[in-house]
């Protein structure tokens, strides 16, 4: 049985098992029939052309966790941003952890999906934005089929929340393949402010597969900055479906920061419903060996005098690969857009290669919109320059890629996030660095 | 202290430097001139270590020690700084962050500790007042958007932070007003000691006013085709290098 149908199989026996209201259960119904109809995307979708998902569909992954998994805190700190106190939301094999998570009702919600479906005090929340910035795609579809647990955030007005949410979804390994899809909802209502941390760690090198979504909805000048940390093992994969429904005067910035993992495919997209909205989509990638990320970004331009603006920066060693796919869509109503987007590569080896696209689709005709993409090696000339001055060629190197990537941390407003990042790239670059940007 | 022998280098298989002949003893100032595309930058950068460039015949030793095939940064470790003609731009990596890295890897190499932060700002601070460098200046990435006089003075600066044993200096002084020229020069001559050496590589005599070169040598087509003392250098300017050109390919 391949894990299409494994899926399908088991999804009458976790029906059963879940308890959810009858309007829950229709959108999951509708959805498991959508994968059906489309099974998993293949390398002939345009969208899909430079990402094979084959060789992890091939794991016998188990869908459902056996057994509750529990994990030690100091085991596991160094995983999350512990150095500031924040909000924790934790799932180990996608099962809540009360133990390690620091949840709240006080004034505002930070807490369970699966308490958000089944709990009828939320049922008008859920009914008003769950499943409606998804899209139908059948990855998104499936997961909707078997959404049942994940975060569940929802500021009120006016507030500005008073410390850093995170999002951590640890896979303990016990199973020999598994997989997990957590189902995120974040509602920020008019004038407040948030921030979010959302990382995926597996703890074995098991195979995991995660197949997430996120629905965002930031109201009326709301505020919301999402850093996703993606360090992950060496056979773990993500794909990770973002949607982000914006209103008027909000500002909206999404951090990407790709370091691990085997497969990592980011379906990021934004929605402009109404005028001066701001949106933001950053990305470091720094890859090695034979691992893959894929950038699959949307920013839909549907009012007048918003803006967007899109920076991804990579770096890929040995024989990993990268793609950037980007696509701006500006609607004919959507006078005075400014649309940016940049996408910068080196690759650090022969044999490593980035397929990097951008797509404008421009109907208004008052707009500024650029975009740019380059790929190249280390600058030779910078390389001896900085070598003539007594900097070795390793350091010299890691100093460069630390100044192509620098202007990404720039925007980051959490400094203990900026420094772990810091860390991250050094380690990645192998090098001790001395010097602060 | 440098010394090369019959030095022959190629880039892309285009011969450019055809037997070069220069001793550089401590103490001494030199100065090397000639037209446009003789090898001048050439010649500075097969000394400093740039591996673009092959070395297919011939000596080059500093210190009585074969250097090439010291990598551009052992180079440095050992006391050689180039001042480049067309300093690179590196946006992202800011002045001092540029020199702290670089102090420290130079300490390194030698065996010594990292310079604790308050020698660093002083010595930074001390340096940059020579050069009449603003400190606003040092926290802006290195070479981006600045003017070329900046890029040179710039140069200079690091030069004074790095003490080198041997100095070569390309076309340092071109871009510069006369007032940058005089800091600059100033600048120079504050480094200059019996124990060390500098290469001027320049077109014009107002640099050597002030830097007085012990020799000059004319370099055209690869080689040095003549070498005087500093008379030369005012015949040059009087007279450009046509007189030159036709005395060689006589
Ligand atoms: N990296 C290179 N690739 C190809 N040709 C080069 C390179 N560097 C220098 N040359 C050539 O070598 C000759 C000498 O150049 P250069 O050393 O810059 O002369 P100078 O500094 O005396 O003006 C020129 O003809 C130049 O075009
Ligand atoms: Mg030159």
């Amino acid at each position: 049985m391949d894990l299409k149908e494994k899926l399908i199989a088991s999804f009458l026996v976790f029906e059963n098992q879940t308890d959810v209201d009858t309007y829950v259960h229709d959108i999951r119904t509708d959805a498991i029939k959508t994968f059906e109809e489309k099974g998993f995307p293949s390398k002939k979708e345009e969208a899909w052309k430079y990402t094979s998902l084959n060789s992890i569909l091939k794991q016998d992954y188990s869908v459902f966790p056996k057994q509750e998994n529990a994990l030690e805190y100091k085991d596991i700190k160094k995983y999350f941003i512990h150095d500031i106190d924040t909000y924790k939301i934790v799932f180990i094999d996608g099962k809540y952890s009360s133990h390690l998570s620091q949840t709240t009702h006080d004034g505002m919600d930070v807490c369970l999906m699966s308490a958000a479906l089944s709990k009828p005090k939320y049922r008008l929340v859920i009914e008003n934005y769950f499943n409606v910035a998804a899209t139908k795609d059948s990855l998104t579809s499936l997961n909707t089929a078997f959404s049942s647990e994940g975060a569940y955030i929802h500021i009120p007005k006016n507030k500005l929340v008073d410390k850093p949410i995170q999002i951590i979804n640890f896979s303990t390994g016990n199973e020999s393949a598994t997989m997990v899809q957590p189902r995120n909802l974040i509602v920020v209502e008019e004038n407040s402010h948030v921030q979010i941390i959302e990382r995926h760690q597996s703890l074995t090198d098991n195979p995991v597969l995660t197949n997430s979504v996120t629905e965002v909805f930031t109201k009326k000048r709301a505020i919301v900055d999402y850093y996703k940390i993606q360090n992950d093992n060496t056979n773990a994969s993500l794909i990770d479906n973002t949607f982000i429904k914006q209103l008027r005067e909000s500002i909206c910035s999404v951090h990407t920061f790709s370091f691990g993992g085997k497969l990592t495919r980011n379906n990021l997209n934004f929605y402009q419903h109404g005028e001066r909205i701001d949106s933001t989509l950053k990305g470091i990638t720094i890859i090695g060996d034979k691992q893959h990320v894929d950038h699959n970004t949307l920013v839909h331009h549907i009012e007048p005098n918003c803006e967007s603006h899109q920076d991804y920066k990579g770096i890929f060693g040995d024989s990993a690969t990268g793609v950037f796919n980007g696509k701006v869509v500006v609607e004919k109503e959507a006078q005075k857009t400014n649309a940016f987007q940049a996408n910068n590569n080196i690759l650090v080896s022969d044999k490593a290669a980035i397929n990097t696209k951008p797509q404008l689709e421009i109907f208004a005709d008052d707009v500024k919109c650029s975009h740019g993409c380059t790929i190249g090696q280390l600058d030779e000339s910078a390389m001896f320059y900085l070598r003539s001055r007594g900097i070795p060629e390793k350091e010299a190197k890691a100093l460069l890629m630390y100044a192509f990537s620098n202007n990404v941390l720039d925007s980051v407003k959490i400094p203990e996030i900026k420094q772990r990042i810091n860390k991250i790239i050094a380690n990645k670059l192998g090098v001790n660095i001395g010097f602060d940007l | 202290m440098l010394k090369i022998e019959n030095l022959h280098a190629s880039v892309e298989d285009k011969t450019i430097l055809k037997g070069i002949n220069l001793e550089v003893k401590a103490g001494e100032v030199h100065a090397i001139m000639g037209p446009n595309g003789s090898g001048k930058s050439t010649l500075a950068s097969v000394i400093a270590g740039k591996e673009d460039y092959e070395v297919t015949k011939g000596k080059i030793s500093f210190n009585d020690e074969d250097i090439e095939e010291l990598a551009a940064e052992e180079r440095a470790h050992k006391g050689i700084f180039l001042s480049f003609q067309y300093p690179v731009e590196i946006p992202g990596v800011s002045v001092t962050n540029f020199m702290k890295t670089a102090i420290n890897e130079t300490r390194k190499a030698k065996g010594l500790e990292e310079m604790p932060a308050k020698d660093m700002l002083k010595l930074i601070r001390e340096k940059s007042e020579l050069l009449e460098i603003d400190r606003k200046f040092l926290s802006r990435s290195l070479n981006e958007g600045f003017s070329g006089g900046e890029k040179k003075r710039n140069e200079i600066f690091q030069m004074a932070i790095l003490e080198p044993q041997l100095a070569i200096l390309d076309e340092t002084d071109s871009g510069l007003d006369i007032d940058a020229l005089r800091i600059v020069a100033n600048g120079v001559n504050k480094l200059k000691s019996k124990d060390n050496a500098v290469v001027v590589i320049t077109h014009y005599q107002r640099l050597l006013d002030h830097i007085v070169p012990d020799y000059v040598h004319v370099l055209y087509n690869g080689k040095i085709v003549k070498s005087g003392t500093k008379e030369l250098a005012h015949e040059l300017e009087e007279k450009g290098y046509d007189w030159i050109k036709q005395e060689v390919n006589a």
